[in-house]
């Protein structure tokens, strides 16, 4: 057996938007194991909970991810509205999908020039982020918000879309859609980016399945699952297949997010096309009882919210699991046997979000 | 969709939870999180989600705040961070965990600032 | 297997305006919905301190006898809360980011 040498990775690294901690255990030049450290960022925004009102609880959930802002507001509502019990109206519910999906599509833009980046294609870095700036420009526009969107609250939406606003967002989108096809036609066809990801951090269904992963990284490796599916806010009017690639490897990962950003485009369109009118929030009174857990798919994974609550104006426990979370131990089964020089690229290919995790 | 927790809880008892997990497993149930919190009486709760094919289930049960739970993270590897977690947030022990920080998780000014004591 | 697959958009753009603009030569254009920063119409104010209950993160200060109404920027998230829930509609959002300032308070 040769000599191990172990090599800190993180926290400050320039593949790393956010501060992980790896250490790597190396045996010449191959990785034999990796050993996660995080707690650099914990805000402690659960334990808020008991200064904050139920009501304000969105607002603190809303600011756990500056990516996945607005499904994390989503599911905070959703998860509130449950315990009170209120329903709803549909046009609330299409224009959260709606709001969803435009964050899928700006995060997965956001993902893809990250991870242009991390192999060293600065150009194609920079064109994702001229594409994703017109999105957040669209959501700018119609919630007020560039990253936090705060269009969300309990009991609906707080602003609506003009119906002619949602047609514009439709023409905007199918133009945008011929641009985002020639950057990620790039990201799949394109020689020096293939020699970076294929085969790179290869991960199997059944570790993939075990090891709890989740979101683009499970799909990634031929796990059909998309939280979507259950139907939640307006997804169980709308029709569509979870993305499935089968390799596992980070060119996989990289091409299921690439077919949700068109598969997001095209919930957008049909929801846009079938946003019935009328009101777009009700009136909130009580206070909420019981325990309620949730599930929604964000651009990362599957969040899970466990909320409790006592009668009274504040919950009695916000607890919130982020994708990121989850999709660290599969990570560090990524990076066994993998090469140093690959680490970053995998590293980055579960869309790490480490304030997420940490919250 | 609404999913209620109550519907799909299952209580337990603290001793069987390493045979129920490990039974879990063994039907192909992913796990999704583990979750812990204060109850009334002044013990913990724990919740610990599974899901297959879109079914959730939780297992859940109350420890009081010394006592000491088993680590299911010899069966599911990825339980070894939520169970770090609820030790460093709630001070509740959790033993044999497989890769166990030691309260070195989150390092926070307040020692398990979530933990019944503090409150 | 294609090489340079880039070099196509890359000759494109060339012949076009670049996607940047120039700050601050150029003005940032602010949409109708943007939430930028709160104002008061201090005329229309009845001090009756809803906002201050409302607010998240405890930015508004009001004191009824002293008929004052106060909001630390820096604190304020822009949430809005505090436009939604005032009785007189005095309180309104302007469109535009607060501007800089060169101490704290």
């Amino acid at each position: 057996m040769s000599k191990r040498t172990i090599i800190p990775f993180g926290p400050q690294h320039p593949v790393l938007p956010e501060p992980i901690h790896l250490d790597l255990v190396l045996e010449d030049e191959k990785v034999v194991q990796a050993i996660p450290r995080i707690g650099y960022v914990h805000r402690g925004l659960e334990k808020l909970v008991e200064k904050q009102e139920y009501a304000n609880m969105v607002y603190v959930a809303e600011r756990i991810c500056g990516i996945c802002s607005f499904i994390h507001a989503q599911t905070c509502s959703q998860a509130i509205e449950d315990l009170l019990p209120i329903e709803v109206p549909e046009r609330a519910l299409y224009l959260r999908t709606i709001w969803a999906e435009m964050s899928r599509t700006h995060s997965h833009l956001l993902w893809l020039g990250l991870m242009a980046d991390a192999f060293g294609f600065e150009a194609l870095f920079m064109h994702c982020w001229r594409l994703r700036e017109k999105i957040l420009d669209m959501v700018e526009d119609t919630a007020g918000g560039r990253v936090i969107f705060g269009s969300c609250k309990v009991g609906g939406v707080r602003v609506d879309i003009e119906d002619a606003k949602l047609k514009d967002i439709v023409i905007q989108y199918n133009d945008l859609e011929k641009e985002i096809k020639e950057i990620t036609d790039v990201f799949v066809e394109d020689y020096s980016v293939k020699h970076r990801l294929v085969d790179v951090g290869v991960m199997s269904k059944e570790d993939a399945h075990v090891l709890g992963a989740v979101g683009p990284t499970m799909r990634g490796s031929g796990v059909a699952k998309d939280m979507r599916t259950l139907g939640y806010a307006a997804y169980k009017y709308l029709k569509f297949e979870p993305v499935v690639e089968t390799a596992g490897d980070c060119y996989a990962r990289t091409k299921v997010r690439i077919r949700e950003v068109f598969q997001s485009i095209d919930l957008i369109r049909q929801a846009v096309a079938q946003i019935p009118g009328g009101p777009i929030a009700v009136k909130v009174t009580g206070n909420p009882t019981g325990s309620s857990f949730q599930c929604v798919e964000q651009a990362r994974g599957d969040v899970a919210y466990y909320l409790k609550a006592n009668g009274t104006k504040n919950l009695e426990r916000f607890r919130v699991r982020t994708p990121t979370f989850a999709n660290i131990p599969p990570l560090l089964k990524m990076l066994g046997g993998c090469e140093l020089a690959d680490v970053p690229v995998i590293v980055l290919s579960i869309d790490p979000c480490i304030s997420c995790t940490e919250r | 969709m609404i999913m209620r927790h109550e519907d799909i809880a299952i209580k337990i008892q603290p001793e069987e939870l390493v045979g129920k997990v490990s039974g879990l497993q063994g039907d192909g149930c992913r796990l999704v999180q583990i979750a812990c919190s204060k109850t009334k009486e002044n013990n913990f709760e724990l919740v610990y989600s599974f899901e297959k094919d879109y079914k959730f289930c939780n297992l859940t049960f109350e420890v009081p705040p010394d006592a000491e739970v088993e680590s299911i993270s010899s069966m599911c590897f990825s339980a070894f961070l939520y169970e770090n977690e609820i030790h460093d947030l709630f001070g509740l022990k959790i033993k044999h965990i497989a890769v166990d920080f030691q309260g070195t998780l989150y390092e926070t000014a307040v020692k398990y600032p979530m933990s019944v004591e503090t409150k | 297997m294609a090489f340079l697959k880039l070099a196509g958009t890359v000759t494109k753009r060339m012949g076009m305006k670049s996607a940047c603009y120039m700050y601050p030569v150029v003005a940032r254009e602010f949409t109708k919905t943007t939430r930028g920063h709160v104002e008061l119409d201090s005329a229309d104010c009845i001090y009756c301190g809803l906002c201050q209950r409302k607010c998240p993160t405890k930015a508004i200060e009001v004191n009824r006898q002293e008929k004052n109404w106060t909001i630390q920027p820096l604190r304020c998230i822009v949430c809005s809360g505090c436009v939604d829930v005032c009785p007189k509609k005095c309180l309104r959002m302007e469109n535009t980011y607060s501007s800089s300032v060169t101490s704290k308070f």
